[in-house]
């Protein structure tokens, strides 16, 4: 790509591709530099011990909240266990240097190897299922370690906790290791801000705007929300690793449902949305008790506040307090549209297997009951038992006749992740810029090039149409299947898909459409098989077709 | 072999209570398509209001229960007005959050009112038991397990010999089309919360003197009562009863045999294996849908 846009959004800069890395880095100097910066103070300026623990505080949970921002923001999935991991982390750090005597570098990355497995596991066993399933077995996870910690005192001292717990010999006074603290946090809060720009981002972000179409784009859904959990397990083990450090001192109490619900509170309050926004929520949520620090004295009330606050974040502030910065930013500064060039889509359909693309014997489907499909094959695989992911990266690419497309994205990333297909062999080595090259041809293919960087939102219905059929081509699928295209698309509208469709098939790329447009298929189609009723009553040649009788009488009327 | 019976009397008492949670679970589950976290606190509330009036006012037992149930009914309109209803238009997500938001401050302001040291609510009867041959029959189990059985009978002919029922029953299965037939959809919202409410707000009332009334008995009913969803099945009333009194009776043997510390830990492996190794048992549908 030679024009790069720089835009005021951060999510449209193009993300690091690996072997132009020197120049992304550079254009994140600042960021490094305020970086270095924040460590330098942690490490040099006088603070009291009060001041001390609470910046201990905020940076350790801010580690974890980043854990939420990935897996409920980027992903939308939801994590109630965060406190869970966060204790695991801390456990295994806090009895890992005390009874054991391990080296707490060592503990720390244990710790969190041990969240990220528990995470993993317990994402396999739930991600399968819908949200509920998910928040429920998350808070029993949680309830189960809870208990554990309590219970099982000849490992983690029950209730009166651990204590002594060691630091690294580097780091040995606390001031020290906050400044430690805060270079992690810095390097992992560049890391999440950096994640939807990546292939593995820009899979999560689509299983949650839409899971159907991101199945149907190659993207593995279960495991991009396995990957997603443990992620976010893995964020909260690190932080609860450091916690322990900080504080030398852990019991089961900080660990508990009530500490998830303030993670989860943290995220929301700043934005899930962004790192910045975890940052914000978690130093807000922490410096605000400790403002209000008579609340306390009651017990209940300051959570019974907590619990209003979620509430109210949901109903009135959806996007946080960083969602609604970004808001008003955009609305304020007007995007440049950046002129972009892209060379012409190419389409090399893959001819590999049999003589037929599509192959179907014994279909029949019943509705209410068991489907029972014999065989379809592919390009000569078989590809009647895959899940559709399976199915894309076998060679198909597809639109729906309701319009899915990933509604939090511009026309590009749409574009993008189509062209991030599985087996895909025209995206060079993969890299962004091949990436973005490819899609930009797509768009430019079905004419929508100039507009790529819009959000989807802003399209008109047909137009939406053509951004998913530029979705399955920069692709370079083997077989394009369209799911009446026409529909809902005005006369003008539909002469432009007829023309579009025109010049794919020119290129090669068998198309199968299912369309009652008899205008649309006279013109468009080479053969056409006509079902009334679950039955075939023609096929073959459209113009043969078309004249039958019972065709005649079924679908196009007669005297 | 007696002290089997016994555990088998308690635990079918118990996941009773479990059931009728559950119930009001697949209630809201059915009419919104969200499942409502704070549905354990309505069980909780109800018992806390018992203790307002039966206790700290000393009216009469009966009359401090109605009002109480009549509270919760109040209780369920607030609760769909607050935080369900407002959302309507949102994904899951979003909702689900909230009622775990109105989850914790029900829970902590409760807290913050009546202090952490638990209540005791004396039962219905004054005769605490009988004995049965070897097993010995605790008048407030046996009030709770015929409560329970009266109550799946209403809500078989409420759902399928009345018409609201059929309204509701149209309501949860397809809103746009229940309200093209002159059905109001939001109405039927809030009858389901109020009944939803008004059934959490009876279990509490009666497993508070089985229990101690306590902030937390909210939190552990809810999610027993959600594991029994799953044991038996989100679709289907019948399911939730089943599951819960399973789930009862587990838990119960597993407390004398296995471990009482842990035994709330056996709801969760529970729900967790049944999540792994038979998802497809919960839904009927899904089998069809993976072919």
């Amino acid at each position: 790509m030679t024009a790069k846009t720089q835009d005021a959004k951060a999510q449209d800069l193009p993300a690091a591709a690996p072997v132009h890395s020197t120049p992304l880095l550079l254009r994140h100097l600042p960021y490094f530099i305020v970086a270095a910066i924040a460590v330098f103070a942690a490490a040099t300026m006088s603070f009291d011990g009060y001041v001390l623990n609470i910046l201990m505080q905020a940076t350790t949970f801010a580690v974890a909240v980043f854990g939420l921002t990935v897996v409920l923001g980027l992903c939308g999935q939801i994590n109630l266990a965060q406190a869970a991991f966060f204790g695991l982390g801390a456990y295994v750090v806090g009895l890992g240097t005390t009874d054991y005597q391990i080296n707490f570098w060592i503990c720390l990355i244990g710790g969190s190897l041990v969240a990220l497995l528990a995470g993993a596991l317990l994402g396999m066993s739930t991600l399968k299922l819908g949200g509920h399933y998910l928040a429920m077995v998350t808070i029993s996870f949680q309830q189960i370690l809870t208990l554990v910690m309590i219970n099982a005192i000849w490992l983690t001292h029950g209730p009166d906790g651990i204590s002594k717990i060691g630091r690294p010999a580097l780091f040995q006074s606390q001031q020290s290791f906050l400044a430690l603290c805060v270079a992690v946090l810095a390097l992992v809060g560049y890391l999440v801000w950096h994640l939807p720009d990546t292939r593995i981002g820009r899979a999560m972000r689509a299983v949650r705007d839409n899971e159907l179409a991101a199945g149907v784009a190659g993207i593995d859904i279960f495991r991009t929300k396995v990957l997603a959990f443990a992620l976010s397990a893995l964020l909260g083990g690190l932080g609860g690793g450091l916690f322990a450090g900080g504080f030398s001192y852990v019991s089961p109490d900080q660990f508990s449902f009530a500490e998830s619900i303030v993670f989860l509170t943290m995220a929301l309050l700043g934005g899930v949305g962004s790192p910045i926004g975890a940052v914000i929520g978690t130093g807000l949520l922490i410096l605000i008790p400790e403002w209000l620090r008579f609340l306390k004295s009651i017990p209940g009330l300051y959570l019974a506040i907590y619990g209003l606050f979620v509430i109210l974040i949901v109903r009135f502030m959806p996007d946080g307090i960083w969602g609604f910065v970004q808001d008003m930013l955009t609305r304020w500064c007007t995007k440049r549209p950046a002129a972009m060039t892209s060379p012409a889509l190419q389409l090399v359909p893959a001819k590999t297997g049999g003589d037929m693309v599509l192959e179907v014997t014994g279909l029949s489907k019943h509705f209410g009951g068991l489907k029972a499909v014999d065989k379809i094959m592919l390009d000569g695989t078989d590809v009647t038992d895959m899940p559709p992911h399976q199915r894309t990266a076998a060679g198909l690419g597809r639109t729906f006749q309701n319009i899915r497309l990933f509604r939090s994205m511009t026309a590009l990333e749409n574009v993008v992740i189509g062209a991030e297909r599985p087996g895909n062999t025209l995206t060079g080595n993969g890299g962004q810029d091949a990436l973005t090259e490819r899609a930009l041809s797509a768009l430019t293919f079905v004419g929508l090039g100039p507009r790529a960087n819009e959000l989807v939102s802003s399209f008109s219905y047909g137009h939406q149409r053509l951004i998913e059929i530029a979705r399955a081509l920069a692709g370079n699928p083997t077989l394009l299947l369209l799911d009446e295209p026409a529909a809902g698309l005005n006369s003008t509208e539909k002469l432009e898909l007829h023309d579009l469709l025109k010049r794919i098939a020119a290129q090669g790329l068998t198309i199968l459409i299912i369309d009652h447009d008899m205008t649309l298929v006279r013109e468009a189609a080479q053969h056409i098989t006509v079902l009334n009723f679950g039955k075939r009553i023609a096929d073959g040649e459209s113009l043969a077709v078309l004249q039958h009788p019972d065709v005649i009488s079924a679908y196009l009327g007669t005297e | 072999m007696d002290q089997i019976l016994q555990l088998l009397f308690t635990g079918i008492g118990i996941g009773a209570v479990y059931a009728l949670v559950a119930l009001g679970f697949v209630l809201i589950f059915r009419a919104t398509n969200v499942v409502n976290f704070a549905q354990g606190e309505f069980s909780m509330v109800a018992a806390f209001l018992m203790v307002v009036f039966a206790v700290d006012l000393q009216w009469p037992y009966w009359l401090s229960f109605i009002v109480s149930l009549a509270g919760m009914a109040l209780f369920g309109v607030i609760f769909n007005l607050g935080v369900y209803y407002p959302l309507r238009h949102r994904t899951f997500l979003p909702v689900i959050i909230a009622t775990i938001g109105a989850s914790i401050f029900l829970a902590n302001s409760v807290l913050a009112i009546y202090g952490p040291a638990p209540q005791v609510l004396e039962g219905w009867f004054e005769t605490p038991g009988i004995q049965l041959g070897p097993v010995y029959l605790d008048s407030q189990y046996l009030l709770i397990i015929a409560v329970t059985i009266a109550l799946v009978i209403l809500n078989y002919w409420f759902f399928e010999h009345t018409m609201l029922g059929k309204k509701l029953q149209a309501t949860s299965q397809d809103k746009e089309m229940a309200s093209l037939l002159g059905i109001s959809v939001s109405g039927m919202i809030m009858i389901t919360f109020i009944y939803s409410a008004v059934l959490g707000g009876l279990a509490g009332i009666l497993v508070a003197p089985v229990l101690f009334v306590s902030i937390q008995m909210g939190a552990t009913i809810a999610l027993k009562a959600f594991a029994a969803t799953i044991i038996g099945g989100f679709g289907d009333v019948t399911g939730a009863i089943i599951g819960g009194i399973a789930l009862g009776i587990i838990e119960t043997f597993g407390a004398a045999y296995v471990s009482v510390p842990y035994k709330d830990a056996f709801a969760f492996l529970v729900l967790i294996l049944f999540l792994v190794f038979r998802p497809q048992g919960i839904f009927g549908e899904r089998v069809a849908e993976k072919a």
